[in-house]
């Protein structure tokens, strides 16, 4: 315990911390843009790009921070323009362009790293961070440019949101209604090549990418709008940051970068799994619920039909046998069972005990409903233009059955024109023999 | 052979390795799935060290197979449920390396497994370590790991070359065809992976990338066979690395960031120059269209 | 008459509500069907769930009495021409020999016969001239031609066909109307996504009417009437009910 508070006093891990938070946030909130216009890798080919133009710097003015990150944004440009020329001017598609820039910058990078290095060894030191990042090492200064350039950044997002936000939605519609498109291109790729260079000194220029891409796509998952989504992404990169950055203080020899973008990491699984509306688990449940409604409403219309075809031959039979239903549903076996098993419990279907079953007043109700529901989109479908509005909702079924018992005297006698007009309760209890007191 | 042309046979064997499998990998646009798997093999080749605590071949290339597949498996995952995929694949291999570089610095600590050696490659010290067969030297281990994956290369590519052109040109006809899409598709990422991570003891992650996606693309823009534009792959691979090898000996520099940057160089001259698909032949036939009309 | 497709109420549903339901038809050998409906009734979505591209949340499908699977030799695919990438390194020839894969069989090169008959193909779609062509060379009509060659060289019994004709010049659309007569006269079943109803009475024998919901499915003179098209289109077809 002693530790961690002489740990978190220590003035040093402070600025860290306060430095890597804001670092996290900054990057969210580029990323969120970077992700929404689909150009995550960009971000990640002008990290690796950054280094041959911060060894350039090094070579032109020596460590000056400034010379060094100037460099990097000039190399950095370098690679967004040459990504778009290749994928402007051959038959390469983007990913290609991305991967061959990236490589090659880096692998440039590389020599001229190499070349410092041999002619006046002991200079290295420091450039070889940029690489893998040193957020536990950063100092005072750094932490102030660090700082400086998330607040500029930050301020720039919230100045510009309206403008970036159309942009990145409808970039033609923006310059429609005379937005300066080109100065905003501009101006984001600016931002993304400041948080990168930044960045890469903290986490290094392999995993810069993470920072933008890992908060933006988890905090997707919460929201739909642009606004929310910035600002949670602001708040998953922060956290990611502190929590990396106190981590690896904590634990010798556990390097900061890797373990910002683990936790970011685990923010991103989790959301992408348990997000409500979006998670993968909710998608899950959400599609097996919809799949099962589905085959039991094909079960329940099954049953109906064959009610239907029965009453039209004059016949008053009111139980079936599973076999005859899997022979008018076209379901496998499995999936009959299952929605004939569920509609069991939901009493919707009723047991003889001898393998025959019949539908309960609830059940034919149920049935009658679906089909009617069936019909009257089909009889809809068939008189778009003469009905007007859908008498079901076209996204969300349930308020169908509101609609249906309003339903207007045209679709009715156009259901009976097309001889759909489902027979009603009142017919099949009167026709059907009596059962409920039979049994 | 001397030390010298050790390291050049190998370095040109990496280049016709990569630019063999790169040509799929290209044609698939999946270039930057060859990012991430060579970033993620880092962790598959510490997962091999911790079970078996050697560094050897065999292991390794276990270790780079299921890497390889779980980075695809993941991205293939996050794609199916709506990730674009360029996110999927950011996500995907940072997450790893991540946890690759965090098991080194945490278990690793001592051994030769550093992350600039991952990143960068140790090409200059490949003649060092020799394999042995009854008391004769045969030659650096790097430079036999790479042979045979290069042999197995060959032997997949063309045995499956119909296969895996169609499921490249146009996977669901081939689905339609009865062709089983995912199982081949695994299999190719599996050989992008051993191809990596035979690439990657002598070069590192970065040329290994360079080398999977640049030549193969350069190769794109001077021909429209498939078959030629394998072999034209191989060849500027294994060009790029010897001429890249002259370069850094010249200048005293990273043989593996030179044999990047050349393959980088060969890029941009057909890029300019190649004669139906670089921008000075479309300029001309631009013109000559012009002036004629 | 023997029964070529059979499909029992398919039903697709890619978010909450079905884009397909309860789809039921069956149709005869020897049929030049077109697949009628408007923009967004599942006229794509019906042909990839039959072929099990895209799965379906219900439903049965039989090929010649026999499930999808057991009959991929029968089936012969021609996607939508925007499906590919043109711009991938071959010429016209090998994508037709594409067609013969599946008769090669594994790990085997098309053999000097296997080739013959792909030149015989683009010859048919009158491509022959063009078979040494890259294929990003060729126009759009000529695309689709090399396309339907391609489908001609599988030698299947039942094509599926995804808008072969959008987007195409008058000369390849000739060419696809030969073509389809003539897997006709070979006794072939060709389902054909189509779009343009001026033209479906002439070009097809049998009409599947879709919106979401099946409206009909027969004879052209059975359901190329204004009355069904009318409830095909929801009674938007202002044309036909002024003639």
């Amino acid at each position: 315990m002693q530790e961690w508070s002489q740990l978190l006093t220590s003035a040093n891990l402070q600025w860290v911390l306060l430095g890597t938070l804001f670092l996290g946030m900054a990057s969210g909130v580029v990323g969120s843009f970077v992700l929404l216009r689909k150009e995550s890798l960009v971000g990640d080919a002008m990290a690796h790009a950054a280094l041959p133009g911060i060894c350039l710097g090094f070579l032109l003015y020596g460590r000056e921070l400034f010379a060094l990150m100037a460099g990097a944004a000039l190399t950095g440009l370098l690679a967004i323009y040459a990504i778009r020329a290749i994928t402007a001017h051959s038959k390469l598609k983007q990913d290609a362009a991305i991967g061959i820039v990236l490589s090659v910058f880096f692998g440039f990078g590389i020599v001229l790293l190499t070349y410092i290095t041999n002619g006046s060894a002991g200079n290295k030191a420091g450039l070889d961070e940029f690489i893998f990042g040193q957020a536990a090492s950063l100092v005072f200064q750094d932490v102030q440019i660090l700082l400086g350039t998330a607040i500029v950044l930050l301020m720039i997002a919230l100045l510009f949101f309206k403008e970036l936000k159309l942009l990145t939605f409808d970039p033609l519609f923006a310059g429609g209604i005379g937005l300066p498109v080109s100065f905003l291109h501009g101006l984001l790729s600016s931002m993304v090549v400041l948080i990168v260079i930044t960045g890469i000194q903290a986490v290094g220029v392999v995993l810069m990418a993470a920072l933008l891409i890992t908060p933006a796509i988890a905090a997707r998952y919460w929201t739909e709008k642009l606004g929310i989504m910035a600002m949670l992404a602001g708040i998953i990169g922060g956290v990611s940051g502190v929590f990396g950055a106190m981590t690896s203080a904590v634990v010798p020899g556990l390097p900061t970068g890797p373990v910002i973008v683990v936790c970011a990491t685990i923010v991103f699984v989790c959301s992408f799994l348990f997000a409500p509306a979006r998670g993968l688990v909710f998608h899950w449940l959400k599609n097996k619920k919809r799949d099962q409604a589905i085959w039991q409403e094909q079960v329940l219309r099954s049953i109906y039909e064959l009610l239907e075809t029965r009453y039209k031959e004059h016949s008053t039979s009111l139980v079936f046998t599973k076999k005859e239903l899997s022979y008018f549903t076209h379901l496998p076996p499995k999936r009959v069972m299952k929605a004939f098993h569920d509609l069991q419990k939901q009493a919707f279907i009723g047991n003889m005990n001898d393998g025959y079953f019949y539908l309960t007043d609830a059940g034919f109700q149920k049935a009658y409903q679906s089909t009617l529901q069936y019909r009257v989109e089909n009889v809809y479908l068939m008189y778009e233009s003469q009905l007007g509005t859908p008498p079901f909702g076209t996204e969300d079924r349930d308020e169908s059955e509101t609609a249906l018992d309003t339903m207007n005297t045209e679709l009715r006698h156009l259901l009976k024109k097309e001889n759909l007009e489902p027979i009603s309760f009142q017919v099949y209890k009167t026709t059907f023999k009596p059962y409920q007191n039979d049994i | 052979m001397s030390y010298d042309m050790w390291i050049i046979l190998t370095g040109a064997l990496v280049g016709a390795a990569c630019g063999i499998i790169g040509t799929f990998l290209v044609l698939r646009k999946m270039a930057m799935i060859a990012d991430a798997i060579s970033h993620t093999v880092l962790l598959g080749i510490v997962g091999a060290f911790l079970v078996s605590q050697t560094l050897e071949g065999p292991f390794m290339l276990i270790g780079a197979v299921i890497t390889g597949l779980l980075t695809t498996f993941f991205i293939q995952v996050l794609d199916s449920s709506g990730v674009q995929t360029d996110a999927a694949i950011g996500v995907v291999f940072t997450a790893l390396f991540s946890v690759g570089v965090i098991l080194v610095s945490l278990f690793a600590r001592n051994v030769h497994l550093d992350v600039d050696h991952v990143l960068m490659g140790d090409i200059t010290f490949i003649p060092f370590h020799t394999i042995e067969w009854n008391g004769m030297t045969l030659g650096p281990k790097a430079f036999w790991l790479i042979a045979v994956v290069l042999v197995i290369d060959i032997v997949f590519i063309t045995v499956m070359y119909k296969e895996l052109k169609i499921t490249s040109f146009d996977p669901a006809m081939a689905f339609a065809l009865g062709l089983p899409v995912t199982a081949l598709h695994y299999l190719f990422m599996s050989m992008v992976s051993i191809t990596t991570v035979a690439s990657f003891d002598s070069v590192g992650a970065i040329l290994v990338v360079a080398m999977l996606i640049v030549p193969p693309s350069t190769a794109y823009l001077l021909t429209d066979r498939l078959l030629f534009m394998i072999l034209y792959s191989a060849a500027i691979g294994a060009a790029s690395a010897v001429i890249g090898y002259y370069i850094a000996q010249w200048l005293n520099v990273s043989i593996a960031g030179s044999m990047a940057s050349t393959t980088g160089i060969l890029f941009l001259l057909a890029f300019l120059f190649a004669p139906q698909h670089g921008i000075i032949a479309k300029r001309l036939a631009r013109r000559l269209s012009v002036t004629e009309s | 008459m023997k029964t070529a497709v059979n499909v029992e109420k398919i039903t697709v549903a890619y978010k909450k509500t079905p884009v397909l339901q309860d789809v039921t038809f069956s149709i005869p050998e020897g049929q030049l069907v077109g697949i009628i409906g408007p923009n967004g009734a599942g006229k794509s979505t019906l042909l990839k769930s039959i072929l099990q591209l895209v799965p379906k949340t219900a439903g049965d499908v039989s090929i010649k009495g026999k499930t999808v699977q057991q009959q991929r030799k029968l089936i012969g695919y021609v996607p939508q021409r925007g499906d590919v990438d043109w711009d991938f390194p071959t010429n016209a020839l090998d994508v037709v020999l594409m067609g013969r894969y599946g008769h090669i069989g594994w790990f085997k090169r098309p053999k000097k016969k296997d080739k013959e008959h792909a030149l015989s193909c683009l010859d048919k779609v009158g491509m022959k001239a063009y078979a040494d062509r890259q294929i990003s060379q060729l126009s759009g009509g000529q695309q689709q031609r090399v396309f339907l060659a391609r489908a001609l060289a599988q030698d299947a019994s039942i094509y599926f066909m995804d808008e072969p004709f959008a987007g195409v010049d008058a000369a390849t659309e000739r060419a696809i109307i030969a073509l389809l007569n003539e897997l006709k006269k070979q006794g072939k079943t060709v389902l054909v996504v189509h779009h343009d109803l001026q033209t479906a009475e002439e070009y097809f024998d049998w009409l599947l009417l879709l919106n979401k919901h099946l409206i009909a499915s027969g004879p052209v003179s059975k359901t190329f009437t204004t009355d069904l098209l009318q409830k095909t289109y929801g009674g938007k077809l202002a044309f036909l009910s002024s003639s």
